[in-house]
């Protein structure tokens, strides 16, 4: 075990360097995503057949056919056709497309989901359609559209991992090379896995963050955080020592609305 | 772009065979992940509470790593063992799709049971029914009928990720389709005809599936 730890020291710099290039990865393919999620998504909520038509077909094609495929293609194909691709940006490239087809479809879905009335009243006011989604229907939907997309930035992340498919030195190559110098696999691996998972527990407390501050800027509170759940912890705790027939209770809590039941 | 019907006419059988174990994989994988799904979420119910959060962490832990690095995990520190039968790659492929997909189901499973209203546990309370019988009989019918189309859109979602399995080298339909490659130089023909079958699967499965939510949509 000491030795694994001191391999694991003596490799940590590669180690680094696999995880950069996994987060190189992951960052610029969650930018190139959510601007692939954004026009398509957009295009998909188009009046216009000729722009609803073609965004859904690409969103169907690169939602139905596997990463991997896609990864190769662009990979074998793409030289092929006459057009080099460096490795990196053939992983950004797949990767971007895949989940951004993906997430086009919780935009146009978050989109379709903001309330009529908000619609109405922009064009009551008439606003130009463009300032109409800029300022009234994208704010709102943007807050309704994070926490799915924080799920499919994870999955992103996830997906990088095939990337060492087409000779780049990720985090899983790292790996590779730390179970071949330690012979350990169950070490190698299990510190692999824990990098992978901390690195989606940022994402995922990031991804957090921006939703706070967009329900913020609505002027709403976030459904379901977590100091709503700890309240509604509380108030369960409450109500069961009430049941128990303790003397002393805590009053209820305010300023939550979801919450309460039957009074 | 050179688009050769001849590489095409070769290529498809031989991909046609790599598709039999991605078939294999998703069915035997889906199979495994519906059951403990399911048993994830009910312990995640009745347990007490410090298993529990033991349980959920390790739920959050497989759901959050890559299928790959899990894949090539159990695949290596399997054939590490000495002295073990060796178990073909394709059965550690299903097992390990299996256990990642239930993490994702075991949350389905919960949402579904969620949402059957509370008065149908408290009307088979009343009845005087046992726990189990309960759940069983009354709760779980129903919560199957909201669970079933987003388990029929992970299992597609699994089928995507059978590609994956090339990480521990069986021989499903992208690695057949990369083999195939590598001995002719047919990459597109190849991996254009491994798209289109994805698709041509994908596609109407999950229309059918769409078409199911609706039918199954109550409340």
């Amino acid at each position: 075990m000491t030795d694994n730890v001191t391999t694991l020291l003596n490799s940590l710099p590669q180690l680094w360097e696999g995880i950069q290039t996994t987060l190189i990865l992951t960052i610029a393919g969650s930018i190139g995503t959510i601007i692939i999620a954004i026009i398509l998504g957009l295009a998909m909520t188009s009046p216009h057949g000729w722009m609803r038509i073609p965004a859904r077909i690409i969103v169907e094609f690169f939602r139905g056919t596997s990463l991997l495929v896609q990864i190769f293609w662009l990979f074998y194909v793409f030289p092929l056709l006459g057009v080099e691709l460096d490795p990196l940006m053939c992983g950004i490239g797949a990767l971007s497309l895949n989940y951004g087809a993906y997430s086009a479809e919780v935009v146009r879905s978050s989109i379709k989901t903001v309330n009529p009335g908000q619609w109405e009243a922009a064009i009551a006011l008439s606003l130009s359609p463009a300032r109409r989604m800029i300022r009234v229907i994208f704010p709102q939907a943007w807050a309704l559209m994070i926490p799915s997309l924080a799920t499919l930035l994870i999955q992103l992340l996830k997906g990088t991992a095939v990337v060492f498919f087409i000779t780049l030195s990720d985090l899983t190559d790292k790996i590779q090379q730390l179970r071949q110098s330690t012979g350990d696999t169950v070490f190698a691996f299990t510190v692999g896995l824990v990098i992978y998972f901390v690195i989606a527990w940022l994402i995922q407390e990031l991804m957090n963050l921006l939703e706070r501050q967009a329900t913020k800027r609505l002027g709403r509170r976030r459904p379901n955080s977590r100091s709503d759940r700890r309240e509604a912890r509380r108030d369960a705790r409450a109500e069961s020592k009430r049941e128990a027939g303790a003397t002393t209770v805590p009053g209820p809590s305010s300023g939550n609305v979801g919450y309460g039941g039957a009074l | 772009m050179t688009w050769n019907w001849e590489f095409a006419v070769e290529a498809l059988p031989i991909l046609l065979q790599g598709f039999v174990n991605t078939l294999i994989a998703t069915v035997v994988g889906t199979v495994i992940a519906a059951i403990l799904g399911l048993l994830i979420a009910v312990a995640i119910r009745t347990l007490p509470r410090w298993i529990n959060w033991l349980v959920r962490l390790l739920v959050a832990f497989v759901r959050n790593t890559p299928l790959i690095v899990q894949l090539m995990f159990v695949y290596f520190a399997f054939s590490d063992i000495p002295g073990l039968v060796s178990i073909p790659a394709l059965a550690v492929g299903c097992i390990v799709i299996g256990i990642h997909y239930s993490t994702y189901m075991s949350e389905s499973y919960r949402a579904g049971i969620d949402s059957v209203p509370p008065g149908q546990h408290e009307a088979a309370t009343a009845l005087s029914l046992p726990p189990v019988r309960t759940f069983t009989a009354v709760v779980l019918p129903q919560a199957l009928r909201a669970t079933i189309p987003s388990l029929g859109n992970y299992a597609v979602a699994m089928f995507k990720d059978t590609p994956f399995l090339f990480a521990i080298s069986v021989v499903e339909l992208v690695t057949s389709a990369k083999q195939f490659g590598g001995s002719t130089f047919a990459y597109t023909e190849a991996f254009t005809l491994a798209g289109i079958i994805f698709l041509a699967a994908s596609y109407p499965t999950s229309l059918l599936i769409q078409r199911l939510d609706k039918r199954l949509a109550t409340y």
